[in-house]
């Protein structure tokens, strides 16, 4: 035994890692996510910044407007744009948000998985729904 | 099997208050409330889109008492979260991580919040009026 490897078996096992080279390089830890929650938050909160300034102020220039100028507001091309990438990402940092939150405060499996596919559910919802609005807006305007 | 009390690590509860960890905790609140009023957001574009009746119900509620509220509410949950999600973005940069500058930072927020807050409803007030 001696014979086939020459340190003992303290050296062996510090050379051979059980981690797979996939598995390093992959580097998606125990979670198996890695950073990528993470990542995506930050991603969507910088750019929710320019665009909650720009809806807040869009916002504002539609007060006490009647219906067919907040219409044709919307409706210019550059605003139904922001609009829609604006409500999309919303969404998906609100979910990524809220998911976040049940993680932490629910402890119970069942709740906790119902909660995250309700979540999830209505956050898709709300972007898809924003979007038909949009569009249903900017094509009617 | 025995059950012993064992000690236990001191819990939140001990803890005095401080601004940073309200700030922390104020920042899932706002954001929790954020995005259930999202849902309303997607109710007034959705009332836009449809025109005549649901415009119209849409357009009372805003401008009722609880719906004026609740749109405060909402701004000021708005511009808190942005502001202090900057000073998370920052923190994640790298910087104001240094006791003194978080508290300052943190001040900062809050005097800022209640200003755009209330700079935004001036403009509001005095242009929908």
């Amino acid at each position: 035994m001696s014979g086939d490897f020459p340190g003992g078996g303290g050296q062996t096992s510090r050379a051979a890692s059980l981690r797979t080279p996939l598995k390093r390089a992959l580097g998606l830890g125990s979670g198996k996510t890695g950073t990528e929650h993470f990542w995506k938050q930050r991603v969507t909160a910088i750019i929710l910044v320019p665009l909650v300034v720009w809806f807040i102020l869009t916002l504002l220039s539609l007060v006490g407007a009647d219906l067919a100028t907040a219409r044709g507001i919307i409706a210019r091309p550059w605003n139904a744009i922001l609009f829609s990438i604006f409500l999309v990402t919303l969404f998906w940092h609100a979910r990524l948000g809220l998911q976040v939150v049940i993680e932490d405060y629910v402890h119970q499996r069942a709740l906790e998985l119902a909660l995250q596919l309700l979540v999830t559910f209505l956050c898709g919802l709300g972007a898809i729904a924003s979007l038909y609005a949009i569009v249903r807006i900017a094509f009617t305007a | 099997m025995a059950t012993r009390e064992r000690p236990l690590s001191p819990h939140l509860q001990v803890y005095r208050p401080q601004i940073t960890s309200t700030m922390s905790i104020l920042h899932r609140i706002t954001g929790v409330s954020l995005a259930l009023g999202g849902i309303s957001l997607v109710w007034w574009l959705m009332a836009i889109a449809l025109g005549g009746e649901a415009y119209a119900f849409a357009s009372k509620q805003w401008a009722s008492p609880i719906g004026l509220v609740f749109l405060f509410g909402f701004t000021l949950a708005l511009v808190y979260h942005l502001l202090n999600g900057i000073r998370h973005l920052l923190w994640d940069a790298g910087w104001g991580f240094a006791i003194p500058t978080a508290y300052k930072t943190g001040y900062a927020v809050f005097v800022l919040g209640f200003a755009i807050t209330g700079l935004i409803w001036y403009c509001g007030l005095r242009g929908g009026a």
